[in-house]
């Protein structure tokens, strides 16, 4: 499947990456390689394998509702760029 | 040109367990930003969510009361979207095998019965709020919601007008909150409905292009959101114009729906199974014992209080429409087995004094089975119907206990038939122009001789004796 710069754009806005030519040009060739092995994959025969979506046969993990302390505002907050009234500050949202 | 109005309704409701849905940190509503918030529910690199086991078993209790299949085999997925009200970039959603499918929650309007069908529900979480700060204009971000166990309950497109879509989230609000599974605050956005719209001309069975109005949290302003956008479609059609599928924030101060920018709400998710979750394997044992557990629901609730306690309808439709009621009525009933009377109350004193008071009928507190031993008061002629209003709205506003607060401050009714011919005989002697004009036919004067009886008498005895003690002593003049 080819990769078109069309696509490129698109998974930009949704990736909220802004790349330039030559970013676009390279991530073209690696998508397309990604995409490619999707055929490799295709070619094997899987008929009578049931689809699957995690590797370990594991189910019902579960945590009791129990309340425990929160980790420390400060701390929580500690890694954001900019913060204010004890929030994290961002550039304006537009509804 | 007729139109038909088709609306499919995507219920969020925030579940009222004690802790998020993937850690530990406390739901409740309203603290200080950013203080339920730990390393899980805020997205740091590294973390990895459990589920709480207690939000799977609210959601089956409520597929069970929607008339769902549970999807024994289930699981989570990843929903992908930048919006700084989701710290990791994504929701955990349930897309493909959500845990509730095909049920149907029976509505009724204006005598019509209608069952409205669920597509499905499923278990997701909150995201963070948003706060928009004018001052630096810029958004200022609280955590505190974003993790909150939320169920979405996705009816089919079976709406034709706002009475139905409101019938329905009182039903549904009702069977929620008998579940115990939410609150449904909706002014504190534990309920929000968004609504999808089309209309379409009567000459045509295919669907319009439909909108969605996201997050609309109160009743009536959903019923006011119908109406703008049906009419705004409509005329869109007849000036020629096409409908836009598109979201759409509805105004209920401007009374107008506006369209989200489309870069905002870019539809593509891009859905992946959840890596980081298990599946859920809900057994036959479970589902049964859920089922054993289930209260009774608003439906047989209505049925059982129309069958054996003979009310009336609208009072039945309006106290089983609330599980707050509810609990008022089975407690005051429990109280005296005096189903009629309780119900006459609650529809009077009680909605009376919570709307004064701007009181939620969920935040009314006084002891319930006080409002029963009034009612035994009552009956048992100790304090006439007046007086008794009073002293429960004592009780309403204060919470005293009625029968001491009724002797504590003199309230009993005079019993003594002596005294009441004495206060008669008083009042018609010192009123001789009353007595002028009854003799002259006025039957008015009456009522204004037993106001000046009762006054002396301070409201404390039976109206019906102090009449006929009247009616005997005017006829001896």
């Amino acid at each position: 499947m080819k990769i078109t710069d069309e696509m490129i754009d698109y998974i930009g806005i949704l990736a909220r990456l802004q790349l330039d030519e030559s970013e676009k040009e390279s991530a073209k060739n690696e998508m397309e390689k990604i995409i490619n092995y999707m055929d490799v994959l295709n070619e094997v025969d899987t008929t009578g394998i049931e689809a699957m979506s995690h590797a370990f046969p594991v189910k019902n993990v579960f945590r009791e509702d129990e309340v425990r302390p929160s980790v420390d505002r400060e701390l929580i907050t500690l890694n954001a760029p900019k913060k204010k009234d004890g929030c994290f500050q961002v550039p304006k949202t537009v509804e | 040109m007729d139109y038909i109005t088709t609306m499919g309704l995507e219920v969020h409701t925030e579940l009222s367990t004690k802790t998020k849905i993937f850690c530990n940190c406390s739901t409740e509503f309203g603290g200080e930003p950013n203080t339920h918030v730990c390393e899980v529910c805020s997205g740091m690199p590294g973390t990895l969510p459990v589920l709480n086991r207690q939000v799977v078993e609210y959601a089956i209790r409520v597929g069970i009361a929607t008339n769902c299949e549970i999807t024994q085999y289930n699981k989570f997925d990843r929903k992908n979207y930048f919006y700084p009200d989701l710290p990791k970039a994504y929701q955990v959603s349930q897309l493909y095998l959500p845990i509730c499918r095909n049920g149907h929650i029976d509505i009724e309007v204006n005598g019509k019965k209608k069952a409205i069908r669920i597509h499905e529900i499923h278990m997701e979480e909150d995201a963070g709020k948003l706060i928009h700060d004018p001052w630096d204009d810029c958004t200022l971000v609280d955590y505190n919601r974003c993790g909150v166990p939320l169920l979405e309950i996705v009816s089919e497109p079976d709406f034709e007008t706002g009475e139905e879509v409101i019938a329905y989230l009182t039903k549904l609000k009702a069977i929620l909150q008998y579940t115990g599974v939410s609150d449904c605050k909706m002014e504190q956005g534990s309920l929000r409905a968004d609504v999808n719209l089309s209309v379409r001309p009567v000459t045509t069975d295919e669907l319009g292009t439909r909108t969605e109005m996201k997050n609309i949290n109160s009743f009536k302003a959903i019923a006011r959101a119908i109406e703008g956008e049906r009419k705004r479609q409509i005329e869109v059609i007849e000036e020629g114009g096409r409908v836009v599928q598109e979201t759409r924030r509805w105004d209920d101060n401007k009374g107008a729906s506006f369209a989200m920018r489309s870069k905002e709400n870019a539809q593509d998710y891009r859905y992946f199974p959840e890596p980081d979750l298990v599946p859920i394997e809900i057994s036959d044992e479970w589902i049964a014992r859920v089922k054993s557990e289930m209260p009774e629901l608003p439906d047989a609730k209505k049925a059982r209080y129309l069958a054996d306690y003979g009310l009336p309808e609208y009072d039945v439709d309006i106290i089983t429409g609330s599980k707050y009621l509810v609990e008022i009525f089975e407690q005051a009933l429990a109280a005296c087995n005096e189903p009629k009377e309780v119900s006459n109350w609650i529809m009077g004193e009680v909605l009376r004094l919570a709307t004064e008071t701007s009181t939620d009928v969920e935040d009314i507190s006084f002891d319930f089975a006080n409002l029963g031993k009034l009612i035994l008061l009552v009956k048992k002629n100790v304090v006439n119907r007046p007086t008794a209003k009073e002293v429960f709205e004592k009780m309403f506003r204060e919470n005293v206990e009625p029968e001491q607060y009724i002797k504590e401050n003199g309230l009993e009714m005079v019993q003594d038939d002596n005294l009441v011919r004495e206060v008669v005989v008083k009042v018609l002697a010192d009123n001789p122009k009353s007595i002028a004009e009854w003799k002259e036919g006025n039957e008015k004067v009456t009522r204004f001789l037993m106001g000046q009886c009762m006054k002396q008498l301070k409201g404390k005895a039976d109206p019906g004796t102090v009449n006929a003690v009247i009616a005997e002593e005017l006829a001896k003049l």
